[in-house]
């Protein structure tokens, strides 16, 4: 009898535990980490409707017993809120603090997102960015793990962004809930300081106008390339080509200042400034004005032919009147073709004796070499007080034919030229003809008519090389090539770059990836031409697309190559 | 039957007050609230006492009883011990011990015959726990806790373990007790159920927070619907006595 009532006891004890934990089978099953996750968020949008899953773990003991949720009642394994999911949800909510709307802002008129305070950037719909930008516009989730993020589809017209986010959150002491939820955005439309500029016409605070009142355009050409060289387009809003010149817009004054600046340490210039008042608040005592410096380059390009004023001829070491340009820098450089003398002028010398040209590149014609006879520099006259002589130049007698006639006309040339170095019978030079050319110039016309020569040589011709197809090629500051339309003034520039070694200094030239591998051909091209050689060439910087293909091809990148 | 009680706006109920088969210990608190919970379902059939111990209090930490005795720890005062010897029923023997787990409420969980204890406790204490309260001691955990009085709560007709106890430590531990057992919870998913609830043969107090699930386990476990009084204290002992014996 002693043990019948325990045993009874103890079978009710069963009876009541089995049908507390109901079946075996539940106790079998592994135990669970307490876990929850929305019912299939692609198919709907509502974030506030949520079914549960158990997602099996594994560390969890296997053989705890089961308990009933302290609120419902339900069969669960024991875990630290001792509540079943459902319950749990009802008490607690992870996601609480987390929006559950949001706005991003986009400007229509360069398409990008607001990124705050004031960045905007560019993101594509579903792309990494934007959802970095949406994830940022959530407060509350530093306080949730976050587990997963990705975008649900949406119309791409609709201007909603829907964002699907898996957070994981410990609430009552240790218990992990797992909570699926989508977050919506507006897509609400603000436009962008810089469009807004544009839109009110209003996005340029200051010009600089660069003009130069001159035949060709080679001067430009090569302020092109000066300005990509050192970069010193970096902060300009836009570059117009306008007749005689180009435009450049700033938006503050301090950048038109900087480029007014670089201008006048690379070309003779001079400048002036001017503004305008735009708008102002008397209250504030602020004022809005545009700046404009306009700017005129020294009207005389290379191998211009110039008659200096007689007293700029005393100040520049009694050289003769009629100079050569040789070149122009900062400063303009002359060379006397019949005395080799140098001359150096700035343009402040220039702005006060101003002068033009009385011949110019376009003028030039072909003639060939019959004879020359050197100079040597014991017959050459000397007097004190004369201004420095080349070196690099070697005068001499030169008996020319003009090529158009040659073989026609007999009768030869003389002429004295500084380019005793590079010449020899037969080879053909460019040079102006004073004797046939109408001359409207002041200074040209006090000159003693006999001690003019009849023909100025300027420079050895190497043929018609406008055709041949160059190894190297140039950068431009737009795509399209800004000046390129104007060929001929181009390809004299490319010329003198290819002669100039001085000059080609100050230029960045690249291979071009098209012709570098064209073996130079002996019989097209004259040897004794002037090229540019391999070294002086930059690689141009290439972008590959694909990763891996981008091992394989050279990635030379010595060269700044600038993105126009 | 359950009955949910709060002390002063507390829930752990077992720790403010100590539930005998034959008598009740309750906190003196700032109010008589909670101690009138006690006197109106107990009054009648034992008596329910104001008591401190070592000035606390959380006597139910603090003590360890069944009908036939009571343990308190060393700390507590002569006036208190004074006090309780006079008000306890003569066949009560008070004891106080020197142990070093002085908290005896959370080391020890014992009904009228079985207790199970911290497996630290002194041997002494163990000795004076067979003597004056007249059970059979184990040294035992409960779902790998060693503080046994915390995470049980044990009557003679049931007990109500921390809610992670395995089948297996429940089967073993429910043979030992000759009860039946079950693993649950109080005051809304607490685990700590020793100081959730205070519980002996015919009735049992829990904390406000304690639901209606809760409510039903502990009713089942503890069998506290069908049960009167009369009906433990005769048939239910004596068949237990029997077994001992």
């Amino acid at each position: 009898m002693k043990n019948v009532h325990v045993r009874n006891c103890y079978s009710e004890y069963e009876n009541f535990q089995s049908q507390f934990l109901q079946s075996k089978t539940h106790v079998k099953r592994a135990t669970q980490l307490w876990l929850i996750s929305a019912k299939n968020p692609s198919t709907s949008g509502d974030a506030g409707r949520f079914n549960m899953e158990y997602i099996k773990e594994e560390q969890v003991e296997n053989n705890a017993g089961k308990i009933l949720c302290c609120q419902c009642g339900v069969v669960i394994e024991p875990n630290p809120a001792n509540m079943c999911v459902a319950c749990l949800r009802t008490v607690v909510d992870i996601t609480e603090g987390i929006p559950k709307q949001g706005t991003l802002h986009f400007c229509k008129g360069c398409e990008r997102y607001l990124q705050p305070p004031n960045d905007y950037v560019h993101a594509a719909l579903e792309s990494r960015e934007l959802l970095s930008l949406c994830l940022k516009k959530l407060k509350g989730l530093s306080r949730v793990k976050l587990i997963d993020a990705g975008f649900v589809w949406t119309e791409p017209h609709s201007k909603r962004i829907k964002v699907k986010l898996t957070v994981h959150g410990e609430v009552m002491g240790g218990t992990v809930l797992q909570q699926v939820f989508i977050v919506e955005f507006t897509v609400a439309h603000q436009m962008c300081d810089d469009c807004h500029r544009k839109e009110a016409q209003d996005y340029w605070h200051a010009m600089v106008q660069v003009r130069q009142k001159a035949e060709n355009k080679k001067t430009f050409h090569y302020l092109e390339q000066l300005i990509l060289k050192h970069k010193a387009h970096e902060n300009t809003l836009g570059i117009k080509p306008i007749a005689e010149g180009l435009d450049f817009y700033y938006h503050t004054q301090s950048h038109a200042r900087k480029m007014v600046d670089f201008l006048t340490t690379v070309l003779p210039i001079r400048y002036e400034h001017s503004k305008k008042l735009i708008s102002h608040d008397i209250h504030s005592n602020t004022y809005n004005y545009k700046f404009s410096y306009s700017v005129e380059i020294v009207p005389l390009s290379k191998d211009s032919l110039v008659c200096l004023p007689k007293n700029l001829t005393h100040q520049l070491g009694s050289v003769s009147p009629l100079v050569l340009v040789h070149r122009v820098t900062n400063t303009l450089h002359f060379i006397d073709p019949a005395t080799a003398q140098m001359a150096e002028m700035n343009s402040n010398l220039f702005w006060r004796y101003p002068f033009k040209t009385i011949c110019n590149p376009k003028q030039l014609s072909e003639y060939i070499v019959m004879e020359l006879e050197i100079i040597l520099a014991k017959d050459r006259k000397t007097f004190p007080g004369q201004g420095p002589i080349s070196t690099k130049h070697v005068l001499a007698d030169a008996w020319l034919v003009k090529a158009s006639e040659l073989g026609i006309n007999e009768d030869l040339i003389h002429t004295r030229t500084h380019l005793g170095h590079l010449l020899k019978p037969g080879d053909s030079v460019m040079a102006y003809c004073l004797a046939d050319s109408n001359v409207n110039d002041s200074n040209f016309d006090k000159l003693d008519r006999d001690k003019i020569p009849d023909v100025i040589i300027v420079k050895k011709h190497y043929g018609d090389r406008s055709g041949k197809r160059r190894r190297w090629k140039l950068k431009h500051l737009t795509d399209e090539g800004m000046l390129v339309e104007n060929n001929k003034d181009y390809n004299e520039f490319l010329d003198d770059l290819e002669e100039d070694a001085e000059l080609r200094q100050n230029v960045n030239i690249f291979k071009d990836p098209n012709n570098i591998n064209i073996p130079v051909d002996a019989d097209e091209v004259d040897p004794n031409a002037p090229h540019i050689t391999l070294e002086e060439m930059l690689d141009d910087l290439q972008i590959e697309d694909d990763p891996m293909e981008g091992d394989e091809g050279n990635e030379g990148e010595q060269g700044d190559g600038m993105a126009s | 039957m359950a009955v949910r009680v709060q002390f002063e706006n507390n829930n752990e109920v077992g720790a403010f007050s100590k539930l005998t088969n034959s008598y009740c210990l309750v906190a003196i608190g700032g109010s008589e609230n909670f101690y009138s919970v006690f006197e109106a379902e107990l009054a009648e059939t034992i008596p329910v006492i104001h008591a401190s111990l070592a000035g606390c209090r959380i006597i139910g930490r603090m003590c360890v009883g069944n009908k036939n005795g009571l343990l308190v720890p060393n700390t507590t005062t002569d006036d208190e011990l004074q006090h309780l010897r006079n008000s306890l029923p003569d066949k009560v023997k008070v004891q106080r011990v020197e142990e070093r787990l002085s908290a005896l409420g959370n080391v020890i969980a014992c009904n009228d015959y079985v207790a199970l204890v911290h497996p630290d406790l002194d041997k002494e204490t163990e000795e004076i726990l067979a003597d004056v309260l007249q059970v059979e001691v184990f040294r035992q955990t409960v779902a790998s806790n060693v503080l046994v009085g915390s995470y049980c709560s044990l009557s003679n007709r049931g007990g109500l373990v921390h809610p992670r106890t395995s089948i297996q430590d429940q089967d073993e531990l429910s043979s030992l007790l000759q009860v039946p057992l079950v693993a649950g919870t109080i005051n809304r998913g607490s685990e700590v159920v020793g100081a959730g609830m205070v519980v002996n043969d015919w009735c049992a107090f829990c904390g406000l927070d304690t639901t209606s699930t809760e409510i039903s386990v502990i009713e089942s476990v503890f069998k506290l619907n069908e049960a009167t009084p009369a009906a433990i204290t005769s048939e239910m002992r004596s068949s237990l006595i029997e077994s001992m014996s």
